[in-house]
Order: structure tokens, then sequence, then C-alpha cells
């Protein structure tokens, strides 16, 4: 068969998915860049073009640069401490005792919570009134009072990365433990006769297996944590005081609640870009990375 | 083997215990708020257990009374189900083809990476123009649309899968059964397809809980009962003035259930899956 009908063939196979991805994506994406230039209305007018305005207001207001560091923040504390978390677990979990195999089923439950759930079910837990959370605290004799975790500004943000947290850690751990089961025993037991202490057998020979793994999950993880939405809006909507909103919130209430298409597009396509860039960087540590590691 | 000292493995077990703990603790107090009486959840000290269990809310949200809170959960619970089916066999349909297709013609495999690269779009970025769009062709709170909108989450999902799962299979079967004089449908019919079928579930199960997990396409796009998703509601619950806390709680036991149920039966599937991501790359 030829490599030309081959290749037409596979083109036309193709076709239906590209049809549907420009559709829902490619021109919705073609059309915010359009909206962005205009102030354009969620409803009614199809708005006037307006240049770059759209950009240098969103770029020059402190609601801009306020909500980019929160989100920043959200994104790096919470993916660095399910890392962390994620790869001792995996250590664990690789060890062997009894219960194992039960302990390694449970790993899927905080996953596997819709994360609409997760969120609600933090929510209750981090009541002021009535929470687990504060009755625990008192009961334990930690606290004095009963305190609003998420109804000040001082604590809502870290009451939100704990709860990303524990939805999002075991998915690090199950990658990092399937890594973990690649490496060869003759490897680590070699490293042992020639007298390797933990630490160094993990630098050394445990983690250029978990290297790459590692780094992918890394970077889906932070582009996820970068974009998020769900769990802050069902917990605190960005608020108190604005000091959980993040990016998405805020084009959001740009977008649909103040029904300004034209600047929300134009904010869209910021964290987009910066996005993007984000995820570019990544890329590029990635290769290099798994260059190194193998 | 490492021969270890008793000192370690307490600590083992103590690390072992403690993650059970972690993980377990906030997904048993959901359980157990469902079935606690509404004094117990607002008693002071807070009863952590009730003194009798009572499940008459998830009779309460199971209803389908007109007006009442069940008709609400139930309706929301069937709209999940059918946007989540309808999209996840949309996916598969544009998946399955797309991606034998790269997998066996690497030469296109660019057209996927460009597919799979939409990920890293925010949502919002797609919002506005979506909601337009829905709103032109009389979509917005309706099925159909939302499951149309979730393809831009699951066909680009399903197709990687699938590309991966082809790979596996050794394209010289193929071509065996093609010298003997099958076609390509007839091959793929009675080949491939078969050989493929457990990734194609995975891909499913995937798909499936990726429309139910969905929240802000359907908190933009859906506005009552006809359209309004499981997510949606359990959001407008845990929002709105519900006095009993308890009743929140059986929403999320409810809406958790199914995926729950998938994740733990389909543990070993679902994890090569999300593992073969990392691991590939």
């Amino acid at each position: 068969m030829s490599g030309t009908w081959m290749t037409t063939r596979a083109w036309l196979l193709m076709l239906p998915l590209l049809v549907v991805m420009v559709a829902v994506i490619g021109w919705p994406l073609v059309d915010t860049v359009g909206l962005s230039f205009t102030d354009a209305k969620l409803v009614g007018t199809a708005g006037n073009f307006v240049g770059i305005d759209n950009y240098t207001k969103m770029l020059s207001s402190s609601n801009f640069s306020r909500t980019l560091v929160t989100t920043t923040w959200f994104a790096v504390a919470s993916v660095a401490i399910e890392m962390v978390i994620g790869v001792l677990a995996a250590l664990l979990l690789n060890q062997e005792f009894r219960g194992r195999t039960f302990l390694r089923a449970l790993m899927i439950l905080p996953w596997a919570l819709p994360t609409v759930v997760n969120a609600t079910l933090w929510r209750l837990i981090y009541n002021p009134e009535y929470g687990a959370l504060n009755a625990a605290l008192t009961q334990l004799h930690l606290i004095d009072a009963y305190r609003s975790w998420l109804g000040e500004p001082g604590t809502a943000l870290a009451a939100l990365i704990i709860a990303d947290c524990w939805k999002n850690f075991p998915l690090v751990a199950l990658i990092a433990l399937a890594a973990l089961q690649a490496v060869p025993r003759d490897i680590t037991a070699a490293s042992l006769v020639d007298g390797a202490g933990p630490f160094a057998r993990f630098r050394f020979v445990i983690l250029p297996y978990l290297a790459g793994p590692l780094m992918v999950a890394l970077v889906l993880r932070t582009i996820e944590a970068f974009k998020v939405f769900d769990i802050i809006w069902v917990m605190t909507r960005g608020g108190p005081a604005n000091s959980t909103r993040t990016l998405s919130i805020l084009v959001y209430q740009e977008a649909f609640s103040f029904q300004r298409a034209g600047s929300g597009a134009s904010l869209a396509l910021i964290v987009t870009l910066l996005v993007t860039v984000l995820a570019l960087a990544y890329a590029a540590l990635v290769k290099k990375t798994a260059g190194s590691a193998t | 083997m490492e021969r270890k000292s008793p000192a370690f493995n307490v600590f083992i077990y103590a690390c072992a215990v403690l993650l059970a703990v972690v993980i377990l603790a906030p997904i048993a107090w959901l359980f157990v708020m469902s079935i606690s009486p509404a004094a117990d959840l607002a008693a002071k000290p807070l009863r952590w257990w009730p003194q009798s269990a009572d499940f008459s809310r998830y009779q309460q949200l199971l209803s389908t009374a007109e007006n009442s809170a069940g008709a609400a959960f139930t309706a929301s619970l069937r709209n999940s189900l059918e946007i989540a089916g309808m999209a996840t066999l949309a996916a598969l349909l544009l998946a399955i083809p797309a991606g034998w297709a790269v997998s066996r013609t690497p030469s296109i495999g660019w057209s996927l990476s460009m597919v799979i690269a939409t990920y890293m779009l925010p949502p919002v970025a797609l919002a506005v123009p979506l909601y337009m769009g829905l709103s032109y062709l009389g979509l917005l709170n309706n099925v159909f649309g939302l499951a149309m909108v979730y393809l831009t989450i699951l066909a680009p999902f399903t197709t990687w899968l699938m590309k991966s799962g082809f790979d596996a299979i050794p394209r010289e079967i193929e071509a065996a059964a093609m010298i003997d004089g099958a076609g390509l449908f007839q091959t793929l019919r009675i080949i491939t397809l078969p050989l493929a079928a457990p990734v194609v579930a995975t891909s499913a199960l995937f798909a499936v809980l990726l429309a139910w997990d969905e929240f802000f396409y359907a908190l933009l796009f859906t506005s009552d009962q006809r359209a309004k998703t499981l997510t949606v509601a359990i959001a407008d619950l845990a929002g709105g003035r519900v006095s009993d806390y308890g009743l929140i709680a059986t929403a999320g036991v409810l809406a958790a259930l199914p995926p729950v149920l998938i994740g733990l039966v389909m543990q070993r599937a679902l994890i090569s899956g999300l593992t073969s991501g990392g691991v590939k790359g």
C-alpha cells in the first residue's frame, strides 16, 4: 500500500475529531481573541473595537497583580506540599508491611471524590459554628474559641491549600509508587553492598528513576493549580475580602458577574499566555530531566 | 534483602496508620454527618458518633415527590448521568478512529499533539464564546449543549489514551489479517477493536469520571432542573441557606458513590492509565 494513501486515510480518520475540536476549542479561542479587543457585553451588542485598551487596563489594575500573587502562592504551596507528601507516601507504600494492599487501595479514594464534593466536605469541616476542625481543636485544648477558618483573610487561603492537597497528594503518590516499582531490585541491593546509607540510596539510586515521572506530575499539577476554579468557588467564592481570589475567579467575575465580555476575554487570554509560558518552561525542564535521568 | 530493625518496623507501621487516618478521617466524617441527627451535628461539644443512625436524608434526597429537595437532587442526578453518558459516547466515537490513525501513521502525530496541547487552555479562555454560541443555538441550559462542551475536555484525553492503547497492539497482527484478504474496516472490527477493548473501557471510565466531576461549564451554562448537574446542585446546597448540614453531606456521599466505586473496582486499570501518562510522558 502506498505511503500517500496511508497518510490520506489517517487524515480521514482524524477528521471527525479535528472538526469537533475546531468547533468547540479553535473557534471559541479565536473568538475570544477578537472579543478581547472590543468593549462587548455578555448579552446584547457586539461592542466596538477598542484596540489594546482592555489589556492595558487589566494589566495595570491592582486587582490583577494581587490575584496573580494569590494564584501563584496557591499553586506553588499546594503543588510543593503535594509532591513532598506524595513521594513520602509512595516510599512508605513501597515498603513491605501488613495491610499494604489495603492502604494502596485507600489512596484512590480522595482522587475519585468529585472536586465539588471535596470542597463541600472541607467547607463543612471548617464551619465556624459546627465544624469538625473547631470541635476537634477545642476538645484537644489547642484553641480556646471556635474560629472562622474560611472567613478570615489570614487563614482562608491556607485552609483551601490543605483541602486541595488532601485530594491531590494521593495521585502524586500513585505515580511515584509506580516509578518506584520500576527500580530494579538488584540495583538497590548492590548499593546496599556498596555501603550506601538510606539518604545516599534515595538520592543516587532511587531518585533518578523518580525524576521523569515526578516532573510530569509536577507540570500537570502546576498547570491545574494555576487554572484552579472549582474548589475555591465552592469554598469561598474568592473571599473573604478577595483574599482567595485566583485568576480564573477574576475572569469569571469580570466576564459573567459584571458581564464585561470584552475585558473578561482579554484577562482570560493573559491567563492563557501565562499558563503557556509556564508549560513551555516546564517542557524544557522535563526534556532536560529525562535526558539526565536515563 | 535488607534486614529491618524492630524500631524501623514500628516506624513503618506508625506511618501507615497515620496515612490511613489522614485519608479516611474526612471521608468517614462525611458519612457520619449524613447519618447523624441534626441535633448531634449542632451539639457542643460536637458528638462524633450518632446516638442512633438516621438514614432518612437518603430517603429524602432520593424521593421524587414534586417540589421537594429530592426532586431537584434526582433531576440533577439524571442530568449528570445523561450528560456523562452522551459526552463519553461521543468522545469515544471520535477518539477510536483518531487514536488508531495516529498510532499507525506517526507522521500525522503532530495533529494529536496540538489537540492535547489544548489541555493547557484554561476553560475561561473558551467560556465567553461558548456561552454566546450555545445561546445562539438555543442550547443553554440543555443537556446536549453541555455534553457537546464537555468534548473539549473528554475528546483530547480519550484520544491520547486510545493512541497509547493501540501502540501496544502489534501492527503485524493487522498486517496478517490484511494479507488473508480482510479489508481495513473488517480488520479493525475483527482483530484490533477486540484487542483494544480493555483500553476502550478504561478510556470510557476516565471520560465518565471527568464529566461527572466537571463544574465550571455546568455552573455557567445551566440554570435549572432541566440541565443542572450534580456538581452544581451540591454547590447550590453548600452555598445556600440549608440549615441541616447532614443533608449537604448526604448529597456529597451520593455524588461521590459512583466515582468512588468505579475507582475501587477498576483500581488497577485506572492506575495504569494514570501512571502511563506519568511514566511515558
